[in-house]
C-alpha cells in the first residue's frame, strides 16, 4: 500500500514504513535508546529528504518513548528525581549547541562535523561498553560478585542529594554536566542522544542498569518534543503523516521491547546495545572510507 | 477522488486553440489537465492525444513526425561533490545549478536525432541537456555538475527520453501514455507538443497541467506553513496519544 507523504513529497510503501517504526521501537524500549541514530540513516534510505527525516523522526521518537516511559512507570524503574536534575543540565546544553551548530554552519562542512562527531561517539561509546559489558559477563559467569566502584573523585564533591529510585547519594554537579554534554551533542547531532545518556548514567554517575533506561527515556521525551516543535516552526519538515505510520509501529515495539529488556540480563543487554552502536558506527565510517558510488549529490534551496 | 478525475478524462473536450497561420495545426486533447495528489496517490497516467490539422494537401517529402515534453517546476539545485581529502570523502566543490526542472520527459515518434534537428534543439531547449540551464558555474568543469544532475534524476525517473512512444497515425492523428511518478512536486507542467517535418519544426503547441495536493495532503501542507506551532503542537499530542494508548493498550491484555 502505497501512501503519499505531503512535506516530504514522495510515495512511500506504508508497510515498510510500519516495519521499519516497530524495529526502532523494540530498540527503544529494550535500550533506552530513542533510536534516532539508527532511524535517521534508514528513512533516508527509503528516499525520505534528509531534513524531513530528521525532523519527523524526532517526532515519532517522542511517541515510542512516551510509550516505554510509561511501561517503565508501571515497574517504578523511572528516576524522576534524576531525570529533571540531566534535563536541567541539558536545556543549558542545547543553547549553546544550537549555537555551535550555527558557527559550523557558517564554516560550511556541517555534515561532515556531524558525521564525524557520530563516528568518533558511536564508535567510543560503543567500544568501551562492549569491553566492559563482556568482562563483567565473563565475571558474573564465573561466579565472582560484580563489584560496582562506588568511589570515584566525583563522590567528594559538594551539593550531594539523595536519588531514592536509583538508590545513589551523589552530588548534582555530574549529572548536570552529563546532562549538558548530551545537550549540545543533541543540538548538534539531531538525535535525542540517549546512546550516550545510557552509558554515562551507568558509568559515569554510578546508576543501576534498570533504572537507566526508563530515566533516559523520560528525559529524550523532553528533549525530543523541544526538536519537533523547533523543527516544526523554523523549516516546516515535519511530516505527520509519516510520523503517524512510524509511531503506529513505534509504539507497539517499544512495548514488546520493554519486556524483552526486562527479562534479560543487564550484562547481556549493554552488550546487544555496544554491538548496535558499534555496527551503525562501522557503517558511517565505512561510508567516509569508502569511495561512494555516486560523487555528487543534489539539495533543493528552500525545498529541504 | 479517483471518479471525479474519470469524469475529468471523459467530460475534457478536445482543446482547439493555437491560430497560427502555419500549414499545419494542433488540435490536442489530455485525458486529464489535472493531477490530484491524494494520499494514496501512486504516480499517474496522462493519455496525451491530438489531430493535425491542415487546409492544404498533405506536403510531401519527409513524413510529419510528433514530439512531447512535459516539465515541472523550475527550481534551483544546489549540486555539490565529493573528494577524497586526507583519506576520507568530503563535499569539496559546490555548483548552483539555476534553472532545473523537477520532472521533465520528452516523449517522440521515431528517435530524437531524426525527429528534431540540433539547430531546432537549441532554439526550443527540447532534449533534457537543453533543458537545464547552469549559469555562472564557479568551477572548471561546471558540465559535469548539470550532468549529475541529469544522471541522478534519470535514475530516480524524473527526468526521460522516451523514443518511439509517440504513436503517429496517417500523418494526422498521434498519440503517447505519459506517466508521472509518484515523487511529483506542485506546481504547474509545461506541456509542449512539436510537429516536425526533416527535423525542422513546422508547428508548436504549448498547455500545461496542474499537479496539485488535495484533501488531507493539502489541509497537511497548508497548516504546516501557515500555522507552524499549531502544526508542531499537534505533532506532539498525536504522538504522546499514541504512545499512551498503546501502553494502556498491553496494560489491559497483560492483565487479562
Amino acid at each position: 500500500m502505497m501512501i503519499y507523504l505531503p512535506i516530504a513529497e514522495v510515495a512511500v510503501n506504508a508497510w515498510i514504513v510500519l516495519g521499519l517504526g516497530g524495529l526502532v521501537g523494540i530498540l527503544s524500549g529494550m535500550f533506552g535508546v530513542g533510536g534516532g541514530f539508527i532511524m535517521t540513516p534508514l528513512l533516508f534510505f527509503i528516499g525520505i529528504p534528509p531534513a524531513v527525516a530528521v525532523a519527523t523522526g524526532a517526532n515519532q521518537i517522542v511517541a515510542s518513548s512516551v510509550s516505554g516511559v510509561l511501561a517503565h512507570l508501571q515497574r517504578k524503574t523511572v528516576d524522576l528525581k534524576m531525570g529533571a536534575v540531566l534535563q536541567a543540565g541539558g536545556l543549558a546544553g542545547a543553547f549553546c549547541g544550537v549555537a555551535l551548530f550555527n558557527y559550523l554552519k557558517s564554516l560550511g562542512q556541517v555534515d561532515l562535523f556531524v558525521t564525524l562527531c557520530y563516528v568518533i561517539f558511536l564508535g567510543v561509546v560503543g567500544g568501551l561498553m562492549f569491553i566492559e559489558s563482556v568482562n563483567a559477563w565473563r565475571k558474573a559467569k564465573s561466579g565472582a560478585v560484580p563489584k560496582r566502584s562506588r568511589h570515584s573523585p566525583i563522590h567528594g564533591l559538594p551539593f550531594k542529594v539523595r536519588f531514592r529510585t536509583s538508590g545513589l547519594y551523589i552530588s548534582v554537579i555530574p549529572p548536570i554536566a552529563v546532562g549538558f554534554f548530551v545537550g549540545v551533542l543533541t543540538a548538534v547531532m539531531g538525535v535525542g542522544g540517549g546512546f550516550i545518556m545510557v552509558p554515562a548514567m551507568i558509568y559515569l554517575l554510578g546508576m543501576p542498569t534498570k533504572v537507566v533506561v526508563g530515566t533516559s527515556l523520560f528525559q529524550i521525551i523532553i528533549v525530543t518534543s523541544a526538536s519537533t516543535m523547533l523543527h516544526a516552526i523554523t523549516n516546516q519538515t515535519v511530516d505527520i503523516v509519516l510520523a503517524v505510520l512510524l509511531l503506529i509501529g513505534g509504539v507497539v515495539g517499544a512495548q514488546f521491547g520493554t519486556r524483552i529488556g526486562v527479562k534479560l540480563r543487564a550484562e547481556q543487554l549493554r552488550i546487544l546495545l555496544a554491538t548496535l552502536v558499534l555496527l551503525v558506527c562501522g557503517k558511517l565510517a565505512l561510508d567516509l572510507l569508502l569511495e561512494p558510488s555516486e560523487l555528487y549529490t543534489l539539495a533543493t534551496p528552500g525545498r529541504s | 477522488m479517483r471518479r471525479l478525475l474519470s469524469l475529468l478524462a471523459i467530460c475534457l473536450p478536445l482543446l482547439v486553440l493555437s491560430r497560427t497561420a502555419t500549414a499545419e495545426e494542433v488540435v490536442l486533447g489530455l485525458s486529464q489537465d489535472q493531477v490530484a495528489i491524494t494520499a494514496t496517490f501512486n504516480g499517474s497516467e496522462i493519455l496525451i492525444f491530438g489531430a493535425v490539422k491542415r487546409e492544404s494537401p498533405l506536403p510531401d517529402g519527409a513524413p510529419l513526425e510528433v514530439l512531447v515534453t512535459v516539465s515541472g517546476p523550475q527550481e534551483p539545485v544546489m549540486v555539490r561533490r565529493k573528494a577524497r581529502e586526507a583519506g576520507i570523502w568530503v563535499n569539496t566543490d559546490a555548483v548552483l545549478v539555476d534553472h532545473a526542472p523537477s520532472f521533465y520527459t520528452v516523449a517522440t515518434s521515431a528517435p530524437l536525432t531524426q525527429v528534431l534537428s540540433d539547430t531546432e534543439d537549441l532554439r526550443h531547449d527540447v532534449s533534457i541537456r537543453r533543458a537545464i540551464r547552469l549559469v555562472g558555474a564557479g568551477v572548471e568543469d561546471g558540465a559535469a555538475f548539470s550532468e549529475a544532475v541529469i544522471r541522478i534524476r534519470e535514475n530516480r525517473g524524473l527526468y526521460s527520453l522516451r523514443e518511439n512512444t509517440v504513436a503517429v497515425d496517417q500523418q494526422t492523428l498521434f498519440r503517447t501514455a505519459l506517466s508521472m511518478p509518484a515523487d511529483l512536486t506542485e506546481g504547474l507542467y509545461a506541456t509542449r507538443i512539436f510537429l516536425t517535418r526533416g527535423g525542422e519544426v513546422v508547428s508548436h503547441y504549448e498547455t500545461t497541467i496542474e499537479v496539485s495536493k488535495v484533501g488531507l495532503e493539502r489541509f497537511l501542507f497548508n497548516l504546516s506553513r501557515q500555522q507552524p506551532v499549531l502544526y508542531g503542537i499537534l505533532a506532539l499530542v498525536i504522538a504522546s496519544l499514541a504512545g499512551w494508548g498503546a501502553s494502556a493498550v498491553f496494560q489491559a491484555l497483560r492483565q487479562r
